[in-house]
């Protein structure tokens, strides 16, 4: 018999985090999915909400995209606070 | 660099490995045969304890032994889904098992035969089988490293768990502390047995330990074993059944006697008192639970169909 779809299932473990990629697991439809991520994924308090995603609608970079991706952030160094000089009496900015 | 090389600075920078990362085919080939192994002794672990349900002498015992159980169920799957990360599909897994291509630990080829084997199986084999797992939280594949943080969190409450029922026999009745006495004398050195050949039969370990998938050797691990369950066993009152165990100045750790590869060969190629009935209980269930998943299957795609068709 054939396997049954993957899910990939995501958790927020607490009010006011982000869903979190936990893990994946087989299941007929998106139902199943969700009894089965709450089984598996929250059998000690681990989660306050679930999100499940059937795998085959995920897109995904590709690792050999990374250099073009991710590289030219590197050498941006004025995206962040600490590039500007500032003088020292001046507090809390 | 070439592809082979890189691979091999990121692992030496301790950068994770994940599933679409070129990979050599021989570390692919190593994690899916360790991490499918290790799912499918999870599952056939479940089998002699779930032996103990029916028969735990208190709520207390069975609503921990249950939950235990249910546990290692969470293991297999968590770690048959990072298996697959590496392409491999879970009913071909599945077939490995049942046609006894793949392998499972050895250990749940022995019988549990008294309630005290519940505890050694929580004492000493869950905990033999932390300080395997442990550093298998930092292995180099991702996706394993997570599913076995996991799986760790879980396992020290199974180790409890175990320790607690031998606590309560060791303050019993001398019945009791017999039957503590004789469990261990059985799961004493078959856990031993739990880290595997000796380095000098273990060919591959060298590799392992450079791809860091493995960070200990099995001796090393064994060690570490027997000087921690030393110190544990005087709190249980019991003897563990080798003379040859004692403390060596020198080396800083106890001595221990030679363990019985034989028996451990024998085991492993299917000769143990309980490797025919395991996989027996595990095809049974499968092909019985056939006509359910395939139900399942049925309903969903009816479920699916009828959501188009309003729309």
């Amino acid at each position: 018999m054939k396997n049954w779809p993957l899910y990939e299932i995501f958790i927020r473990s607490k009010q006011g985090l982000h869903h979190k990629h936990v893990g994946s697991l087989h299941a007929t439809d998106s139902t199943m999915a969700m009894e089965n991520a709450r089984d598996v994924y929250t059998r000690r308090q681990e989660g306050v909400s679930i999100w499940v995603v059937e795998s085959k609608h995920i897109t995904a970079s590709n690792p050999d995209d990374s250099e073009e991706l991710f590289d030219p952030a590197a050498d941006k160094v004025y995206r962040h606070p600490t590039f500007y000089d500032l003088p020292d009496e001046l507090k809390h900015m | 660099m070439n592809l082979e090389e890189k691979f091999q600075s990121k692992v030496d920078q301790e950068i994770k490995i994940e599933p679409k990362d070129w990979m050599p085919d021989a570390y692919r080939k190593t994690l899916i045969r360790q991490i499918s192994q290790h799912a499918h002794s999870e599952i056939v672990g479940m089998l002699p304890e779930g032996n103990w349900i029916t028969r735990a002498p208190s709520l207390r015992r069975k609503v921990g032994l249950i939950a235990k159980v249910q546990d290692e169920a969470g293991h297999g799957l968590y770690l048959y889904a990072a298996a697959e990360t590496l392409g491999v599909e879970r009913n071909t897994l599945f077939e490995q098992l049942h046609d006894g291509s793949a392998k499972y630990s050895s250990i749940f080829n022995y019988p549990t035969l008294s309630w005290a084997d519940i505890g050694s199986i929580g004492w000493l084999v869950d905990g033999a089988a932390i300080m395997n797992q442990v550093p298998l939280c930092r292995c180099s594949f991702g996706p394993y490293a997570r599913a076995m943080v996991r799986v760790c969190k879980e396992e020290s409450f199974h180790q409890r768990q175990g320790f607690e029922i031998l606590l309560a026999l060791s303050k019993g009745t001398e019945a009791q502390k017999a039957m503590l006495q004789e469990s261990v004398n059985r799961w004493w050195w078959p856990s031993m047995m739990m880290f595997g050949p000796s380095d000098a039969d273990s060919p591959h370990t060298a590799r392992s330990m450079k791809w860091k998938i493995k960070r200990f050797t099995n001796d090393e691990l064994r060690q570490k074993f027997v000087d921690v369950c030393y110190e544990q066993a005087k709190v249980l009152n019991v003897t563990l059944p080798d003379p040859d165990i004692k403390w060596n100045e020198e080396r800083g750790h106890f001595d221990y006697g030679e363990i019985n590869w034989d028996e451990f060969w024998d085991v492993v190629k299917g000769n143990g008192p309980c490797n025919k009935q395991r996989i027996a209980t595990r095809v049974k269930a499968h092909e019985e639970g056939a006509w359910v998943r395939e139900a399942a299957m049925a309903y969903a795609e009816k479920q699916e169909q009828r959501k188009n068709k309003v729309a």
